[in-house]
């Protein structure tokens, strides 16, 4: 129960963080073609970011971010479960940049300039005309990476985390009967997911609905 | 009302625009015609700076808008412009299309946007559309819709690029008919168009663009009877060939 309580906790965490890091990051890609120092800057930092964490395997970040990056920072004493919602956090903020900004650029850019045409700012345009069309194509895309992450959180054990995963690992290794612990953890993950996916169906279909497109 | 002054504007080091200076009077149809490519576009999206010119001035009523510290936002609320592709909001009921603008922007108070809404769309009898979303209307209406979106904030000019290009023919009428309307009362029009019929019979003045340039620019008669450019000459008798 705990494991099942910890895969969760880190899934829903990592989630709200990279949907904060990411909606920041895509705002500073999407900023319309300055040439302004600063902001060239920011870009190039936002490329770097996804790059990096893009670039390189989930475990790897996780085993740097604990034995590495925090005690490097003076925050060793951190506990392994937060550590493990911040390293899935970052690293979920580099994907979801890329969906909230595909999801923008995905609307028309004809909507854009028919909102400057009427007078209206770059951002009452973006908040009134191009956000709430957007978001019906990125919410099926966080639903994903939600699901993504509950998978992926299946490593933190590397840093001594208990998930669903190590619970049933545990489960196991006390009974030295390992097909059943693991056949009932895969059938675990299937019904987390598939929940998931159906409650995703449902908040699709609620938005199509609205959607008269 | 609207003056260029030696615009120029280059893509990807392609120049689209070379050295324009246009006048454009108040209460005239200013009609732009030329081969595609020409840079029609592009000089009509630079009156309201849509897209910014390289080099060169815009005016506007007696400002040069082109230039740092106009609020540009205010510019545009009074010049009206109508697409291509009429770019309504699709998420939004026309009702909501037609008002968005001016509630956002505190010219109007909800009851009064709504009036004024109501008043356009029985003035193009789509009265019946109001609370309709736009992809329950059809192309030629979507368009009329449109126009009546920028009509809503009460332009002092209105900019049409190729408002009847993306219809079915049978539509392209009914858009046209609301423009001449529109011609009629008296609006500053600058449209930019394939419909010959169109230039001929509301145009004050008809431009002739080709590669950037303004190669002429005279009243209908002069402009179809007697044209002088020979790119022109061209033009004219492959255009003409396919409306007959
Ligand atoms: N945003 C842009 N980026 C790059 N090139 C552009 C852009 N807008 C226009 N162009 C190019 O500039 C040239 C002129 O385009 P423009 O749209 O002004 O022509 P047009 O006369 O309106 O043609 P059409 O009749 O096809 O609409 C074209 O070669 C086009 O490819
Ligand atoms: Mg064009």
């Amino acid at each position: 129960m705990v494991g099942l309580q910890n895969t969760l906790l880190i899934s829903v965490a990592a989630l709200a963080i990279g949907l904060i890091i990411g909606t920041l990051m895509a705002t500073i890609k999407l900023i319309p073609s300055s040439e302004k120092l600063p902001v060239k800057v920011l870009k190039k930092i936002v490329d770097a970011y996804v790059a990096l964490f893009r670039g390189t395997p989930i475990v790897v970040q996780l085993l740097i971010m604990y034995f590495v990056a925090l005690p490097l920072i003076g925050l060793a004493r951190v506990p392994p479960l937060i550590v493990a919602m911040i390293a899935f956090g970052l690293n979920s903020g580099a994907y979801v940049s890329e969906m909230v900004r595909g999801g923008i650029l995905s609307v028309d850019k004809g909507q854009m300039e028919a909102g400057r045409t009427l007078g209206l700012t770059y951002v009452q345009t973006m908040k009134l005309i191009i956000l709430p069309q957007a978001i019906k194509n990125i919410v099926p895309m966080i639903g994903n990476e939600f699901i993504a992450l509950i998978k992926e959180t299946s490593v933190v054990s590397f840093i001594a985390v208990i998930d669903l995963t190590k619970a049933f690992k545990q489960i196991g290794d006390a009974t030295y009967e390992y097909i059943i612990p693991y056949l009932m953890l895969a059938l675990c993950y299937l019904i987390l997911v598939l929940g998931i996916t159906y409650l995703l169906r449902l908040v699709e279909r609620r938005m199509r609905r609205s959607d008269r497109d | 009302m609207i003056e260029t002054k030696g615009i120029s504007k280059s893509f990807a080091g392609k120049l689209v625009l070379d050295d324009i200076s246009v006048k454009v009077e108040k209460g005239e149809k200013v009609v732009i015609v030329g081969p595609s490519g020409s840079g029609k576009s592009t000089f009509l999206r630079c009156l309201n700076l849509l897209e910014v010119p390289d080099k060169g001035e815009v005016w506007f009523e007696g400002q040069q808008t082109n230039r740092p510290g106009v609020n540009i936002n205010e510019v545009r609320r009074k010049m009206g412009m109508v697409f291509q592709s009429f770019n309504l909001f699709p998420h939004l009921t026309v009702m909501k299309n037609l008002t968005l603008a001016l509630t956002t922007l505190g010219l109007k108070p909800e009851e009064e946007a709504q009036e004024i809404a109501h008043g356009l769309l029985k003035k193009i009898g789509l009265s019946e559309k109001a609370y309709q979303y736009p992809s329950k209307l059809s192309g030629g209406q979507k368009q009329r819709v449109a126009i009546i979106r920028a009509l809503a904030l009460n332009p002092d000019v209105m900019l049409f690029d190729e408002p009847t290009s993306s219809l079915d023919p049978e539509m392209v009428e009914e858009v046209l008919k609301v423009m001449k309307e529109l011609a009629e009362e008296g609006m500053t029009m600058v449209v930019v168009t394939h419909e010959m019929g169109f230039a001929k019979s509301v145009g004050t003045r008809i431009l002739f663009m080709d590669e950037g340039k303004i190669k002429e620019n005279a009243p209908p008669e002069q402009f179809f009877n007697d044209p002088q450019n020979d790119r022109l000459k061209e033009f004219l008798s492959k255009v003409l060939v396919k409306i007959v």
